[in-house]
């Protein structure tokens, strides 16, 4: 059997480093064009009573690649009086962001692309910069409809970025680490009150906490009941709205990509990663497992993403922040209260 | 359905006090957002010109007349035949609706009753047009609101109604059927079969709308309490249809001015609702789709036979007079005065739509709501553009 | 056709064909005794309708009668009516149609170009070219009032509605786009349907319809000829009873079962 750290130990710095960031470009389009397929293409079809594409490629299989297609042979139109650089800048801004959140998620028990110590926290540091280039992309579009649409994101994201860092919190104590390779061993190798027949899974132990993180993480990639932001019956596309070609496809598939990594976020903090109950966590195996038992999480929570994306209305934005501020805020302090409290009882 | 409280609608009346304060301490200066004429949300091209300050609005103002087809001054040069094959186009959603107040009036002028068969099957095919008008609106006003599977039920649903006024009249949705005097055609074989079988179909679309947008507590909380229009109000900009039931009058004109429709002698009720909000708008039209569909059951089952047209002459020349009736159309009431001078077009047709009148209250409404609000509140008001700018 | 609003035990006559309606004729006799002379002439048809035509400067008095004090809350339109005949004919030129004419003139004996010269109004009389109707109901009690006022063509403006119905805000801008009738304290009289610069007034007779000055009506014309009359070289007649035949001539039984 091959040991994957003394290969890549063998490898040099810059080959390593290649080998990585090919490795995060793979992991972040991938899952993003599988989720496009699967949920927007097919599960929003068949709730809704059609087949969606069905054309391209068996199945409409190919469908995602005859829109890249299709986007990148568009006119790149940049609007008179918009801020060309600040406009220009924006999806990449959005994007960078979905990246550099992809590197601290661990695949395998050998699979990550960096381990720190500090791994989510700074996975919710990065987060928060799609912020900036939302605001960039609402501004620089010179467009009433853009500027309502970046000034209510930034308003719900900000306000939304607290539940979710209040929710990993209790996880973090609970795990005793902000290592992710660590809290897939906490939850691995952990108990349930004494039983450690399927370790110690954060979403049974930490349930209020996965049900806010997964609201947070709605509001966070601005979907429906959270997509005020968008808002397509009233600002068109909100901070999208002047974005055609390329970009306009940037930000779309940065909205999926994003909405996968942050499920594959979610998965490690409380699904138990590439963890699963019955394969010993260090087996070489888990490495060429590891990330299709992560795929399988992360289009399960996606799934649950878009299912309520699909079927719910919309906020207003005021009541919006109310939740946030009044409900979401509250019920994570007494979590992690409750958290503490247990974590030291036990 | 429980009515808001009042402590609710004075919440909303505070929250958007106390962001009146903030911006005339911020001095946030207005800005003139123009929602249309295109845009996903207006159902046409009907244009607003919004003057925020802020989220809130200050003045909205509606724009029309980007579909205004001159339809008075087109029946002037019709003959009776051909003005009912124009007015199927007001309103496009439910089109046998808008020929009924004309041929009705013009039968008054002619004074000639349809026989009992084509006044029965008549008002079939308006509930028909009504039931097909405002299951549209039940999946689109969740499309407004954010919601994008109900429109799909919606559109899904309506099909088997479409199917079946097509089946008959041979047009989904431009049938030009009517007839002075009765209608064109009878009804073709198994098709009372047939509709019977649609009708419980649409009862179940109307439960499934009731659990999935109704029961939503999302929805709920961006429809209860918005846009409320006080009766008097209401009845003084000239509010029809289910837009003043659900304000809480008791007034439809098919109970208490029938007029050649036979719903005097079915069994059915009138929905109102006492809030007046968007929310009871929706939930009004909702139980009248339901109403709907029972009747098109009794009168399918009460129709009488024989013929379905009377003994008018071939050419049409309608008597001098003036005539004016009005009916319980979908979108509310619709009425034509026919002034006649004695030939083969009539001298005068005024046209009175009921959304022109629904919308003509957008401005007095409008004032001080947040920019979702507008949305909802044109959704809940239901108006077509046709019959706006005729 | 059943009305609720006339009584029915009323339906014992005075006369011997006219039920007497004694609702509306209760609104015509309050209303009289309100405006005075302001009211002209009323009309009454007995279980169906009311046509009232009120003095210009009693215009704005009655609605606001009607509102307040019989109980007329819904306002349903306004708008206006141009009784002088068109200059431009029917514009309905096509020999079927010509043919009617001169059947009906011959019968007649009379010139139908002096019939066309005249302004003739309709129920509930009238002196002028224009006239301004409304329609007002009352929801309670199931009944509808129409008002009618004449508009002096040489001062064509009359009072507006606004204060006491506030719906009459956009039908008076139609009118007044439409007709050229000025309402006075309206709140802003501009155009509705038509852009800004549009110049005249549609609804006008004189004003033509120009989709029939370019092109002529094309007559009463019958898409579908009726099943006997199909012509068909070969066949002789035939009758459309014989079911069992197979005509060459298509289908030509009905459809309708």
């Amino acid at each position: 059997m091959i040991d994957a750290t003394i290969l890549l130990g063998e490898l040099a710095y810059w080959q390593q480093t290649s080998l990585r960031v090919v490795g995060g470009l793979a992991a972040v389009l991938l899952i993003a064009g599988t989720l496009v397929y699967l949920h927007l293409f097919k599960l929003v079809s068949f709730m809704q009573s059609r087949l969606g594409p069905m054309e391209a490629g068996p199945f409409g299989s190919l469908q995602l690649l005859a829109e890249v297609g299709k986007f990148l042979q568009k006119e790149d139109l940049v609007p008179r009086k918009a801020d060309r650089f600040v406009f220009l800048a924006a999806p990449f801004v959005v994007l960078v962001s979905t990246f550099l959140l992809v590197v601290v998620v661990p695949w395998g028990p050998d699979a990550w692309f960096i381990d720190s110590d500090v791994g989510i926290y700074l996975a919710m540091a990065v987060s928060s910069v799609s912020v900036i280039g939302i605001l960039m992309a609402g501004w620089g579009s010179a467009s009433k409809y853009s500027l309502l649409g970046g000034l209510r994101a930034t308003g719900q994201l900000i306000a939304y970025e607290l539940p979710l860092i209040l929710a990993v919190i209790g996880v973090v104590i609970q795990a005793g680490t902000m290592n992710m390779q660590g809290i897939v061993y906490a939850q691995a190798e952990g108990s349930i009150f004494g039983w450690a027949g399927i370790g110690n899974p954060y979403f049974l132990t930490q349930g209020v906490g996965f049900l806010l993180f997964m609201i947070a993480m709605q509001a966070e990639l601005t979907q429906t009941p959270f997509d005020m932001p968008i808002a397509e019956s009233e600002l068109v596309t909100g901070y999208m709205t002047e974005y055609s070609g390329m970009r306009f496809l940037l930000f779309f598939i940065g909205e999926f990509a994003t909405a996968g990594v942050f499920s594959a976020i979610a998965a490690v903090l409380f699904l138990g990663g590439w963890y699963i109950p019955g394969i010993d966590p260090d087996d070489n195996i888990m490495n060429v497992l590891g990330p299709l038992v992560m795929l399988t999480k992360v289009v399960g929570l996606t799934f649950l993403v878009f299912w309520f994306r699909f079927t719910f209305p919309r906020f207003r934005e005021d009541q919006l922040q109310k939740l946030a501020w009044k409900v979401l805020i509250p019920v994570a302090l007494a979590n992690i209260v409750v958290t503490g409290i247990l974590k030291v009882a036990f | 359905m429980t009515a808001i409280s009042d402590r609710e609608k004075l919440s909303y009346i505070a929250a958007q006090a106390a962001d009146a304060r903030i911006n005339l301490e911020l001095e946030t200066e207005g800005m003139t957002l123009n929602l249309g004429p295109q845009h996903p949300a207006t159902h046409g091209t009907l244009r607003i010109i919004a003057r925020l300050d802020g989220e809130q609005v200050i003045s909205a103002d509606p724009v029309m007349g980007y579909m205004h087809r001159g339809y008075e001054k087109l029946t002037e040069v019709r003959t009776y035949p051909q003005v009912t094959a124009l007015v199927n186009r007001i309103d496009w959603v439910g089109s046998f609706a808008n020929e009924v107040p004309f041929i009705l009036a013009a039968e008054k002028l002619m004074d000639v009753e349809a026989p009992p068969r084509a006044q029965w099957i008549r008002t079939v095919l308006f509930e028909l047009s009504r039931v097909a008008n405002i299951s549209l609106f039940l999946g689109d006003m969740a499309l407004q609101l954010g919601a994008t599977t109900p429109a799909f039920f919606a559109f899904r649903d309506r099909e088997h109604v479409l199917n079946q006024i097509e089946a008959v009249t041979g047009g989904r949705f431009h049938p030009n059927f009517d007839r002075i005097g009765g209608l064109k055609d009878d009804l073709p074989a198994g098709w009372i079969t047939e509709t019977k079988r649609a009708m419980r179909k649409m009862r179940q679309f109307c439960n499934e709308m009731e659990q999935l947008v109704l029961g939503n507590e999302i929805f709920a909380a961006r429809s209860r309490g918005i846009g409320i229009i006080p009766a008097d109000i209401g009845l003084s900009y000239g509010l029809s249809g289910a837009n003043i039931r659900a304000s809480g009058v008791d007034w439809d004109t098919r109970r208490d001015n029938p007029c050649g429709l036979v719903h005097g002698e079915l069994d059915w009720k009138v929905w109102t609702h006492p809030d007046g909000d968007s929310f009871a708008r929706f939930w009004v039209r909702l139980q009248e789709v339901r109403e709907s569909t029972k009747m098109i059951d009794q009168m399918l089952d009460g129709l009488p036979s024989g013929p379905i047209m009377a003994k008018v002459p071939r050419i049409i020349k309608v008597p001098a007079g003036e005539a004016y009736v009005e009916t319980e159309n979908p979108l509310g009431v619709m009425g034509y005065y026919v002034i006649s001078k004695g030939e083969l077009v009539p001298y005068r047709v005024k046209i009175r739509s009921a959304s022109f009148s629904n919308i003509s209250i957008a401005p007095w409404l409008l004032k001080g709501v947040y920019v979702p609000d507008i949305i909802t509140i044109l959704a809940s008001l239901y108006f077509i553009l046709g019959d706006i700018d005729r | 056709m059943s009305s609720t609003d006339t009584p029915t035990d009323d339906s014992q006559t005075e006369d011997a064909a006219a039920p007497i309606d004694n609702a509306r004729n209760d609104l015509v006799a309050r209303l009289t005794a309100h405006l005075g002379d302001g009211l002209i002439e009323s009309h009454v048809t007995p279980g169906d309708d009311l046509w009232v035509r009120v003095a210009r400067d009693s215009w704005v008095e009655a609605a606001e009668f009607s509102r307040t004090d019989l109980g007329f809350a819904y306002f349903s339109f306004l708008s206006g009516i141009d009784w002088m005949p068109s200059p431009f004919g029917r514009d309905m030129d096509a020999q079927v149609d010509l043919q009617l004419e001169a059947d009906e003139t011959d019968e007649a004996g009379t010139d139908k170009d002096d019939a066309n010269d005249t302004v003739e109004s309709g129920v509930a009389g009238g002196d002028t070219r224009f006239q301004v109707f409304a329609r007002v109901n009352d929801v309670v009690n199931g009944l509808g009032i129409t008002f009618k006022v004449d508009v002096p063509t040489s001062d064509l403006s009359v009072a507006s509605w606004v204060g006491i119905y506030p719906g009459a805000d956009w039908h008076e801008r139609e009118c007044w786009e439409m007709f050229g009738i000025t309402f006075t304290d309206h709140p802003g009289l501009r155009h509705l349907y038509l852009p800004g610069e549009f110049e005249g007034n549609p609804l006008r007779k004189d004003y033509p319809l120009l989709a029939r000055r370019m092109k002529p009506w094309p007559g009463i014309v019958d898409v579908e000829q009726m099943p006997e009359q199909e012509p068909d070289g070969d066949m002789p007649a035939a009758d459309s009873a014989e079911a069992g035949d197979n005509n060459e001539a298509g289908d030509n039984s009905g459809g309708d079962a």
